[in-house]
């Protein structure tokens, strides 16, 4: 715990701090371009210049590590002209543009400058221009503008994990640069935040709008389980843009590419009003009271309860699974399924189907064991971590599935169940570094569970962690990975199948032989609509997608953006997205969507009238939902019944990153990502390669 | 004051003998070396410790001193030496003529240097384009592990000691200690921050010790014939001798050894023939390579070669490479030339150098020809000194000080020639930028 003197006040600081560090500690701001405190220090824009005493020229705050006893000045006059100096230097060459840069009104450049700067330029040269690079659909590069801070290079290299950027050519034609390629990393969009000036925008983004234009509203993202903390950036009822929000356990200050640029899919093929399919076949509109009647008509009917079902899609909230689940309790039926990839998991132990070792908690971890999953594709951020606590070294990653490739080392142990039974026994090398390990993880992916056999295989999974220490008071090594937002809120909450009910393949079964014949679709898109039969269709949601397509009657919903909804990610973290943008046309939140429903279906209708109320009957319903943004350690149980394995590999459940939902699917930036990242790769594989 | 014949320790400077192993024996290289080293660790460092030798590399910081850096106790990193062979300041080839006429007195003062700091390995990153000096080098190196003067139990003394030759790919920041050992750790050639230094966090990131050629070469003749005899030569705190290369407007442009602390003027007209046209044409002379700043005659006439001399005289000894400038010289494009230099070494990494730089050499260029306004001079003086000093290496600095010798000295010739401009071309000379 070193103490010194900044601008004659003494601080005592935690060991291992900069001198950056200690001054912002002591309540003194440095400027600063280059310093990111989550990637390495690279000390070359010199902006953070400070005085030191003995030290004959002034010294690199971010650089130097505080020790004992030093004294720092930090606004001393050679301070003043050193940053003065640089400030000139970085302006020099960079073009005076601010008025058509997308940097304006959120440029460090532009506001340090105003702060240390000189009011007017002595340079009476001309400036430099720098050729454009190709950074492909999402990052639009001014490259003249670049102050070569090198962030980019290094979080490409340090936290993306692809090594695709660089710097060629030296001293002032020293330009940053791809290898004439896009940047093929799902986190790629964090280069944006990253760039301290206009050198790297948003291409999406572009020329759309002026950060002191828009509305911010602190939400939290649905593209996958993480529940990414977001900022949404809203002008009218539209959304601009997505933004990352710093949380810490979660998703630390980045975001992925799909929750970033996602967003302008909810601009397209919106449901914004009812429609009921007339006897031609086709959709018309029709207004809410129409709707409801429809709705009613099917549901009042003197039809056995057990002929009703209720699958609940990736992106519900918790609000709106339990009205729905309320409503369908009410009707009688227990043909309830939250779990539309068809996922074998047990909702009845926690512990079970979450991500126990929490995200954080990777970095504690000493090995990991991948089964059935891609975590690059389904939750880019856990990815991260790994990748994270791989970097810090002692660290040992073995992977069953498919053969992806991740963006840390991973030890390829097999293709399916042979290999995780073959650990099992102890047969494989990877059982010594597992039960070696302190403390090791396992993390199943839904493509493991989503099989035939997937309850046997979370079995196995299950006596893995028990028979190599991953369970104990300390430490709980036994991870569930979700792809959807929906799906723990879902379980946590009941909305499975009751007494006698049928899951997934029950009720389609059951849909394709006419055993049920109403379904009742709560944004579930992604389930073989085929099967479904003769079923009459009720699809609640807010795209126009494969659900809508089928539906009998579709009842418009809000997507994450328009509603102020409750999500609980794959760690078990209870999150609170708000509204930030209102529903287009007559959609509505979806709660009051089921609410007023059950006027029309119910005798005596749901019993809650507002948002409070609900998360008041999600409280009583699971204690969980009490404590938002916290995890609670789940007890450990049984879970989960053995049985026959098949002798088959593990397929994966994203087969393309970039389109996993409604939103992603309508989404034109991602169908670019799609046409840059995707289809090459699979052309080439293909037999059209 | 003249050093005498006996003294030298570069007895083949000039390549009249033989380079190989037997030339190099009968100079007395290799002679005793396992004696050397049975005198043990401590007492070899404590010689170079006493014989004050100041690194021949430019900056004269003691040897000994940085010697006495590295760890006395390997932490279980191996300890490397890297010998600085990148030899690229404009002006100086003193390290090339040791390394292709008297290689073996490089080898052994590798040899003798590994084992004071208890490093087994030793790396000599030689420039790009010296081919012969590292083929002669490469021979040297061969013939020495033959005959068992390095490789294991070198000269029968215990100590491993393996060398290997590095070829660099030309560039000049490359000779900067820590940008050396980026390249030779086969990265792109930036220095490095410091602290670290590399004597805690070196090439690999094990304790490394950055040497001159020259430096290392005279410590094996210092161990022979002792600290005495060395700090015979030269004045306190500038001992030994040294290498002086004199170019430019001399009438015998050579390379000579000569004691630290001989006047300039009878180091150039003993062994450069004096200046072109007489002394009284000498208009000024850069003492120590391109980096330092040049003196105008009037300091020249009186003033010492050696470090702390020239630092008084607010320049340097750097790498003595001697350029002398008569009367001909138009010395405003001969420092823009120099500029032009350093914009183009940059290597980039940090704000003030790489933007620096071309603004200093796009203002000299316009004052060569008098483009240019009276106040800019002030302003050149003021990026020179936002320059120097603030960059995380001394290329910085390195392009800074030329540019401020040439105000400091001749500024009248400056404002001549912008005065003479404007009094044909009118007042308003400098064009605004295309903004």
């Amino acid at each position: 715990m070193p103490t010194l003197t900044i601008n004659d006040k003494e601080i005592t600081v935690p060991a291992g701090v900069n001198v950056l560090q200690a001054c912002e500690l002591a309540g003194f701001e440095i400027p600063r371009f280059c310093y990111h405190e989550r990637l390495s220090v690279a000390g070359n824009c010199r902006m953070c210049l400070v005085e030191m005493e003995r030290a004959p020229k002034p010294i690199a705050a971010c650089h130097m590590p505080a020790g004992d006893g030093m004294k720092i000045w930090t606004d001393s006059d050679l301070v003043r002209k050193a940053r003065r100096g640089v400030m000139e230097f970085l302006l020099i060459n960079h073009p005076l543009d601010c008025p058509i840069c997308d940097q304006g009104g959120e440029c460090d450049l532009q506001d340090q400058a105003m702060a240390y700067g000189f009011d007017r330029s002595r340079y009476e040269e001309n400036k430099r221009a720098v050729p454009e690079k190709e950074m492909g659909p999402l990052i639009k590069t001014i490259m003249t503008r670049c102050i070569h801070c090198t962030r980019c290079i290094r979080f490409a290299a340090e936290v993306a994990g692809v090594e695709e950027l660089g710097a060629i050519g030296r001293g002032e034609h020293m330009e940053v640069t791809t290898l004439e390629q896009a940047i093929d990393s799902e986190m790629s969009g964090n280069l944006v935040d990253l760039c301290p000036v206009g050198a790297l925008t948003s291409r999406p983004y572009a020329f759309s709008a002026r950060p002191w234009e828009l509305r911010k509203t602190p939400s939290i993202d649905v593209m996958d389980a993480v529940g990414s903390n977001i900022r949404v950036d809203t002008r009218g009822r539209e959304v601009m843009r997505v933004l990352p929000r710093l949380h810490e356990d979660v998703n630390e200050e980045w975001i992925h590419d799909k929750t970033r640029h996602a967003c302008d899919g909810l601009r397209r093929q919106r449901l914004d009003r009812p429609f009921i399919r007339d006897e031609g076949g086709r959709l018309r509109q029709a207004s809410w009271d129409e709707a409801f009647d429809a709705v009613a008509k099917r549901l009042k009917s003197k039809r056995k309860p057990e002929k009703i079902a209720a699958i609940a899609g990736d992106l519900c909230d918790a609000e709106s699974m339990l009205a729905l689940r309320d409503l369908m309790h009410a009707l009688g039926t227990p043909n309830l399924e939250c779990r539309q990839d068809g996922a074998k998991l047990d909702p009845t132990r926690r512990a079970g189907y979450i991500f126990n070792t929490t995200i954080a908690g990777i970095e504690e971890a000493d090995a990991c064991l991948l089964v059935g999953t891609n975590p690059r594709w389904e939750a880019p951020l856990i990815n991260t971590r790994l990748r994270k606590r791989f970097l810090e070294g002692g660290f040992k990653v073995g992977m069953i599935g498919e053969p992806v490739e991740l963006t840390y080392q991973v030890d390829y142990l097999g293709a399916g169940t042979d290999t995780l039974k073959q650990i099992a026994e102890g047969k494989n090398a990877f059982a010594d570094v597992l039960k070696t390990a302190e403390r090791p993880m396992i993390v199943v992916g839904t493509g493991a569970l989503a099989r035939p056999d997937g309850a046997a295989v979370l079995a196995l999974a299950r006596q893995m962690a028990l028979d190599f220490g991953m369970v104990s008071e300390e430490w709980s090594g036994f991870n569930v990975l979700h792809t959807a937002a929906a799906r723990v809120g879902g379980l946590d909450l009941g909305f499975v199948p009751g007494e006698g009910g049928k899951d997934l393949e029950g009720i389609l079964d059951a849909t394709s032989s006419g055993d049920i014949d109403t379904v009742f679709l709560l944004g579930a898109d992604e389930i073989d609509m085929d099967r479904l039969g003769k079923a009459f269709v009720i699809y609640q949601g807010h795209h126009g997608d494969a659900g809508a397509h089928r539906a009998d009657v579709v009842l418009p919903g809000a997507a994450y953006t328009e509603k102020n909804a409750t999500y609980v990610n794959t760690e078990g973290r209870v999150q609170l997205a708000r509204l930030a943008a209102q529903p287009p046309g007559d959609a509505r939140e979806d709660w009051a969507i089921l609410r007023a429903l059950s006027d029309y279906v119910l005798k005596s209708p749901l019993p809650y009238d507002t948002l409070g109320e609900v998360r008041q009957k999600l409280i009583e319903t699971s204690r969980t939902f009490a404590a938002v943004d916290h995890v609670a350690p789940a007890e450990w149980g049984d879970f989960a019944q053995e049985g026959p394995i098949e002798s088959r590999p593990f397929a994966l459940p994203v087969a393309n990153f970039y389109m996993t939902d409604p939103i992603s699917r309508n989404s034109e930036t991602m169908a670019r990502c799609t046409a840059t990242f995707i289809l090459p790769k699979q052309e080439a594989t293909g037999t059209d390669g | 004051m003249i050093l005498q014949d006996k003294d030298r320790i570069f007895t083949n400077l000039y390549g009249q003998f033989d380079w190989r192993l037997e030339g190099a024996r009968k100079r007395g290289v290799w002679a005793g070396t396992k004696d050397m080293l049975e005198l043990g660790r401590e007492t070899v460092l404590q010689t170079v410790k006493e014989a004050e030798v100041r690194g021949r590399g430019g900056a004269g910081f003691p040897a000994g001193l940085k010697w006495s850096f590295m760890p006395k106790q390997s932490d279980g990193r191996p300890h490397y030496l890297v010998v600085n062979a990148d030899e690229s300041e404009p002006g100086t080839c003193k390290d090339r003529e040791i390394m292709r006429y008297d290689p073996h007195r490089l080898l052994e003062g590798c040899l003798i240097g590994c084992f004071a700091m208890g490093a087994n390995t030793c790396y000599i990153y030689i420039r790009g384009e010296f081919y012969q000096e590292a083929q002669h080098l490469q021979h040297a190196i061969d013939e020495a592990y033959e005959a068992g003067l390095i490789g294991k139990n070198a000269c029968k003394s215990g100590w491993d000691c393996d060398i290997y030759l590095h070829r660099g790919a030309g560039a000049y920041i490359c000779g900067e200690e820590t940008a050396l050992l980026e390249s030779l750790e086969g990265k792109k050639g930036m220095p490095r921050l410091k602290p670290p230094f590399p004597a805690q966090l070196g090439v690999y990131g094990c304790p490394t010790t950055v040497n001159n050629v020259e430096t290392i070469a005279v410590v094996p003749e210092i161990m022979r014939r002792g600290v005495s005899w060395w700090t015979g030569i030269g004045r306190p705190k500038n001992h030994g001798t040294k290498l002086f290369c004199i170019s430019g407007h001399v009438n015998k442009p050579c390379n000579v050894e000569e004691s630290l602390g001989i006047p300039m003027k009878e180091l150039l007209e003993r062994h450069a023939g004096g200046v072109r046209g007489g002394w009284d044409n000498l208009l000024a002379v850069i003492p120590g390579g391109s980096s330092v700043p040049c003196i105008p005659k009037p300091t020249c006439d009186d003033i010492l070669m050696d470090f702390d001399a020239l630092r008084d005289a607010q320049t340097g000894l750097g790498t003595a490479a001697v350029i002398v400038m008569d009367k001909s010289t138009d010395i405003v494009a001969a420092i823009a030339r120099l500029s032009l230099f350093y914009m183009h070494e940059s290597c980039g990494q940090c704000t003030p150098c790489r933007e620096g730089t071309g603004w200093m050499w796009r203002v000299l260029t316009r004052m060569v020809q008098g483009r240019a306004q009276i106040e800019e001079i002030d302003k050149l003086w003021d990026v020179t000194k936002e320059v120097e000093g603030h960059t995380i290496c001394a290329l910085g600095d390195a392009a800074a000080w030329p540019v401020q010798g040439l105000i400091r000295h001749f500024r009248p010739e400056i404002e001549s020639r912008i005065v003479n401009y404007q009094k044909t071309h009118g007042s308003r000379t400098v064009p605004v930028a295309a903004e």
